[in-house]
């Protein structure tokens, strides 16, 4: 495993390639994100998104090409990389079941953090996230912005060097989307994350992302900050037009029953 | 080297028991499944085992019917209970659950091997159950200490090995719908082509055959010379536990390779 520094990105593909019997979902990809920044990932329905961070989170392997994740070979160290990221899914990952405090007693312990650390580390994390008060009623209680928020301390209980989320504020009204975007600013400030995150809102792009990348029919087709983005349409442009001038017609014909089916549930669940 | 391997250890063991412990702690904030759960081993002893004494017509040697059909009604139960965990597995990957689960750097065989422990939890509640029915109906239980611990170990072990194999259907069929479809078409099976309402000798040749490759065989045997007064087992126990041992950690190893896959 190689070390990562300031100056190595913590993820970079190359020419990162899911092809699912035939029907390429990811072409090809380069893609450098630096340490530090909020980096979003947009697209159409069908883009190839959530394919990229399935693949980074190791959840799906490649089938050409390779990544660096936090210094880890993503092919040989999957393990490792593992360890170093968290993942917010797009669907409701905390399970209702059980508590506040102890989905994040489970995640400290799948994570290995010591035993004398623990009761502080999910302390903090609780604190943090502003669910203190709500630690002890069962995650199925809970609004889905305070679901969407204990998923955020599940993930970065183990003080990874990358955390990535996956559509984090997909069915949430606007003022709990504001407290989501809130705590991952927070996050970044405090604990200096890199976080990668994918989204369909333009607004949420220009509230948190130092830089985006588009996906476009798993190509990607451009990268930059959203200023530059703009820049190149006209003075005027919103990223709305970005999108519109490189994903063009083929809006409609990118969603999939499938890909409509996960928004639609991931939607209800946050509810 | 030593120091490290304990270390591993040590963490594989926490990763297990973080596993099972969640799903504990779920059983403990609902237990009425657990109430549920009994009334099906119930209605099979107090029922079907009641009429059938009546009948004699099973050559089950000294035993009273009901005596002979107790062990094979708590194996029974406990293979209902486990088998289907993997339609559970399914529903934790439909709601996202299983995600966090498959992103953390717990090796896969903690997870599988957690869940198997939290079944043995409910095989265990299950026991409980069915013993104190079979008090109630005045079946002759071997009560002593230590073979209670055996049949403690027996139940934990059925327990997690159909749960595993459970895991493994639900990793090869992926839906819910599939899942329901297949774990009746399994479970029936392996019930009836086992020695838990009959003896394997008044089989047909072939039924005996299927009976000898079926694991629920070897746990009634060994439950029936552990849990009865005056019990004893076909095969010996060491065969049956050892039959048990190696089916499970064959199936651990398969479910930990495929488990994985249900994210895909």
């Amino acid at each position: 495993m190689s070390s990562t520094t300031a100056r190595n990105p913590i993820i970079e593909t190359k020419a990162l390639t899911k092809d699912f019997d035939g029907h390429v979902a990811l072409d090809h990809v380069n893609l450098e994100v630096r340490p530090g920044e909020i980096f979003g990932l947009i697209g159409p329905n069908g883009a190839g998104k959530s394919t990229l961070v399935k693949m980074l989170t190791t959840l799906l392997p490649p089938s050409e090409g390779n990544a660096m994740v936090a210094g880890c070979d993503l092919r040989r160290e999957a393990h490792a990389v593992r360890a170093h990221i968290g993942y917010v899914p797009q669907l409701l990952s905390a399970d209702g079941a059980l508590t506040g405090y102890e989905n994040l007693l489970l995640s400290a312990r799948l994570y290995l953090i010591p035993r004398r650390e623990r009761a502080v580390r999910i302390g903090d994390a609780l604190a943090m996230m502003r669910l203190q008060n709500a630690a002890d009623r069962l995650a199925q209680h809970y609004s889905g912005g305070m679901l969407r928020r204990l998923e955020i301390a599940q993930s970065t209980l183990h003080r990874p060097n990358l955390l990535i989320m996956d559509e984090p504020t997909v069915g949430l009204d606007p003022m709990a989307r504001e407290v989501v975007w809130e705590h991952v600013r927070d996050l970044r400030q405090r604990l200096g994350t890199t976080i990668l995150i994918t989204t369909h809102l333009m607004e949420e792009v220009e509230a948190l992302c130092d830089r985006v990348g588009i996906l476009h029919r798993g190509r990607l087709e451009r990268v930059g900050t959203p200023a530059e983005l703009k820049a190149e349409i006209g003075p005027q442009a919103t990223l709305d037009d970005v999108f519109v001038r490189i994903v063009g017609q083929d809006v409609e014909a990118a969603a999939d029953y499938g890909d409509v089916r996960q928004a639609r549930r991931s939607g209800t669940a946050h509810g | 080297m030593a120091r490290s391997i304990i270390r591993r250890t040590l963490d594989y063991v926490t990763e297990v028991h973080a596993v099972a412990d969640a799903e504990i702690r779920k059983l403990r904030h609902d237990p009425s499944e657990l109430a549920t759960r009994a009334i099906q081993p119930a209605i099979w002893l107090v029922l079907f085992g009641e009429v059938m004494a009546q009948v004699r017509g099973l050559a089950t040697g000294d035993q009273r019917y009901l005596d002979f059909l107790a062990p094979g009604i708590l194996a029974q139960s406990v293979l209902f209970a486990a088998i289907f965990y993997g339609i559970a597995a399914i529903w934790e990957r439909d709601l996202g659950v299983l995600h966090r689960y498959m992103v953390s750097p717990a090796p896969r065989s903690t997870l599988v091997l957690g869940k198997a422990v939290s079944s043995a939890v409910r095989g265990l509640s299950q026991a409980v159950m069915v013993y104190l029915l079979a008090l109630v109906l005045g079946i002759g239980l071997n009560l002593r200490p230590f073979d209670l611990l055996a049949v403690a170990g027996l139940i934990a072990l059925g327990s997690g090995l159909f749960s595993t194999f459970s895991l493994i259907i639900a990793c090869i069929v992926k839906t819910r719908e599939r899942f329901m479809g297949i774990g009746q078409v399994l479970t029936m099976p392996i019930f009836f082509a086992s020695n838990a309402i009959y003896p394997i000798d008044i089989m047909p040749r072939w039924l005996q055959a299927v009976s000898l490759a079926n694991p629920l065989t070897y746990q009634v045997d060994a439950l029936r010379a552990l849990m009865l007064t005056g019990g004893s087992s076909k095969f010996g126990l060491g065969v049956d536990c050892a039959v048990l041992l190696v089916i499970c950690a064959m199936l651990i190893v398969m479910a930990a390779r495929m488990y994985p896959r249900l994210t895909t």
